[in-house]
């Protein structure tokens, strides 16, 4: 938004024909956003508010402006919508501690070995999102390794199975989503001048408190980004766990997807994505208002 | 002033320290000691190993070989955080997520020193920026950020303080109002100050002692008017200011002077300003001692004729010349324009005398050139 509004300031201050580039160039992004979001989203909010026909088919539904909808369509996801707010949180922590050491490996100790390893990150994009989840179902299954080698060192019960199950479906999603944390992170440590971190030593501050105090402060931007691309899309995320989970794992993108595409229920499918949204969005606002990184990003 | 370093401070000793990456030997086998309280520099071309001398002493890099001392403490595996010394880094390295007021207070907020609001109010007052104290490093200016990386490292009353470039990235202008700040500032505030720079003009207006380096070695070091006045090697000579080196033979010599051959002309040089230890010699003249007359006139001295002015260049105060003496070798001469307008052109047939005891012997197997080539990116 504040890159649009400079950009547009700017171009305030020349006249004529070169004052319109800057919004010729907005141009075809505008419309792709208005046919492609701003219309749907108008459409998806006046189907959140119908009632089914009297005596109709399944499927017809006529508009009454019903609100209670939300009420009614929240009642009934309530579970749902804690699940997915707290899996998507787990989630974005694992991939959080799992990707703050890699990225940093990565951005000031991998010397030649960088490319390699960048490459490595994103290599997992080369295979489909689908496949890679069912690979984990067999990675966690009776036949992969995890289960009997967790079972021979008897950190699980020799009953016990991996699949179907919500550490399953928080597994898969910090998989999954592990490259949009890396990623971020890795852009904002290597950004980092070595030098304020040799000024840090130098004024008796030492590894840890480096880390504390200029390391990490320096990478907020990168923290913020990235718990935020791998939050967003988890919370709204169904894949892991309609394959990676069990009934008790649902949830709320697949409630939507069976309100949408089994039950034919519209208008409790679309007045749950705007709740989802409207929740994600809260969320995201006071997230970075309170981590304070509007200047550093 | 709080003093948390005082059971260290003393001379700081470097002895037989070498440094090597792999096989590049970035500083070899030195041997330093820096006065407390003086103001030092390490004077050399990129590459001769001063930057890593200095990372060395704040503990940046660890020697391959030999010792540091502060006083009587030995600081050679000391961690940075652990040394009672503070770096100005090249490009300022301050904390671009920390008020300029918090940049200050970070190492004595490290060490859990109490009264930090009066020390940086007191500190910025002394650079002269107590009203930036709320703003962030990127809304200074080059001058102002740099004051401030000065202000952070001295608000520490380091035993030593190490200044890597710290003009570097100044406009000239502002480099030297720097420079007579800076000195001003240690004068002022009492350290020691390690001042590491190519620019030798910078090294000869502030440092009380300068170390002229090359090739991880110490070639001279002295004060700025005895490296200047007697180089003892071509590098010296040559980096230092400007030098004519004419080869010659020494021919006679009684006690005090050598009769040395140049080219068929014969040049006294003092036994005592004679660093040449055979017959082989580089007879040295610095260009601004040098006369310029005509052929006709009458000359004292050393005396070299036959020379032909190739170049003028009238630069205000001085006028420069080129000349080219008859075995093919140009020599500068720098003339004070203290007689009106210069009337010598080029082709003009000239004289070049100056008096004997300004004349100074190199040992003739060094390299005429050397110290003269490098790059002086300034």
């Amino acid at each position: 938004m504040a890159f649009i509004q400079s950009a547009v300031t700017r171009a305030g201050s020349f006249t004529g024909r070169k004052g319109r580039l800057p919004y010729l160039l907005l141009l075809p992004g505008m419309l792709w956003l208005f046919s492609f979001f701003i219309l749907p989203i108008i459409n998806l909010a006046g189907t959140s508010t119908q009632t089914p026909v009297l005596g109709g088919d399944t499927g017809q539904y006529v508009q009454t402006f019903r609100f209670a909808n939300y009420i009614d369509a929240f009642n009934q996801a309530r579970p749902q919508f804690a699940r997915s707010f707290i899996y998507a949180m787990l989630a974005t922590l694992l991939a959080l501690a799992i990707s703050y050491p890699l990225a940093y490996a990565i951005a000031f100790r991998s010397g030649r070995f960088k490319n390699i390893l960048l490459v490595l990150v994103v290599a997992p994009f080369f295979t489909s999102f689908l496949l890679r989840t069912v690979a984990w179902k067999q990675i966690l299954g009776e036949q992969g390794f995890v289960v009997p080698a967790l079972r021979s060192m008897h950190i699980i019960g020799q009953q016990t199975t991996l699949t179907a199950s919500a550490l399953a479906v928080v597994t898969g999603m910090t998989y999954n989503f592990l490259p949009f944390m890396t990623l971020p992170l890795y852009a904002s440590l290597e950004r980092i001048d070595p030098r304020t971190l040799e000024a840090s030593n130098d004024l008796y501050a030492n590894g840890i408190t480096t880390f504390r105090r200029v390391t990490f402060p320096l990478s907020m931007p990168g923290v913020v980004a990235g718990t935020l691309l791998t939050f967003i899309p988890a919370a709204g995320d169904y894949v892991n766990a309609a394959i990676l989970g069990n009934p008790n794992t649902t949830m709320i993108g697949n409630v939507i997807d069976s309100r949408f595409f089994r039950i034919v229920d519209y208008p409790t499918a679309a007045s749950l994505s705007f709740m989802l949204m409207a929740a994600i969005l809260i969320l995201v606002t006071i997230y970075i208002r309170r981590s304070g990184t509007d200047e550093l990003v | 002033m709080a003093d948390a370093s005082s059971s260290s401070h003393g001379d700081l000793k470097l002895t037989r320290v070498t440094k090597s990456f792999g096989d590049f030997t970035a500083v070899d086998d030195l041997t330093l000691t820096i006065p407390q309280g003086s103001f030092f520099a390490l004077l050399g071309p990129s590459g001769c190993g001063k930057t890593t001398t200095l990372r060395m002493i704040a503990g940046l890099e660890e020697p391959t070989a030999g010792s540091i001392h502060i006083g009587a403490t030995d600081i050679t595996t000391k961690k940075p955080y652990q040394r009672p010394v503070n770096t100005v880094f090249q490009n300022y390295a301050l904390f671009p997520h920390l008020s300029i007021y918090e940049n200050v207070a970070f190492g004595l907020r490290r060490r859990g020193v109490k009264d930090v609001k009066e020390q940086v109010d007191k500190v910025l007052k002394l650079v002269e920026l107590p009203h930036l104290a709320d703003r962030k490093p990127t809304q200074l200016s080059g001058g102002q950020q740099q004051r401030i990386a000065l202000a952070r490292a001295i608000v520490n009353r380091p035993a030593l303080l190490l200044l890597d470039e710290p003009l570097g990235a100044l406009d000239l202008k502002l480099r030297r109002q720097m420079q007579i700040e800076l000195k001003w500032i240690q004068t002022e505030v009492g350290l020691t100050f390690v001042h590491v720079t190519h620019d030798q003009e910078e090294a000869m207006t502030m440092a009380d002692t300068i170390a002229v380096m090359n090739e991880g070695r110490i070639e001279q070091m002295g004060s700025p008017a005895e490296l200047y006045e007697s180089p003892r090697t071509a590098f010296v000579a040559n980096f230092l200011g400007q030098s004519n080196l004419i080869r010659g033979e020494v021919s006679t010599s009684d006690a005090d002077q050598s009769v040395v051959e140049v080219h068929g002309q014969k040049i006294a040089v003092l036994k005592s300003r004679n660093r040449a230890a055979g017959k082989s010699i580089l007879v040295g003249i610095r260009p601004e001692k040098i006369r310029i007359s005509l052929p006709e006139d009458q000359c004292n001295g050393n005396v070299l004729t036959g020379g032909i002015v190739s170049d003028v260049s009238f630069v205000g105060v001085s006028t420069q010349y080129v000349v080219e003496m008859p075995w093919k070798q140009d020599l500068m001469v720098f003339e004070q324009n203290d007689g009106g307008t210069p009337t010598l052109r080029p082709g003009d047939p000239v004289s070049l005398s100056w008096n004997a005891p300004f004349t100074f012997g190199l040992d003739g197997s060094e390299d005429v050139n050397a110290g003269s080539e490098v790059d002086d990116p300034a």
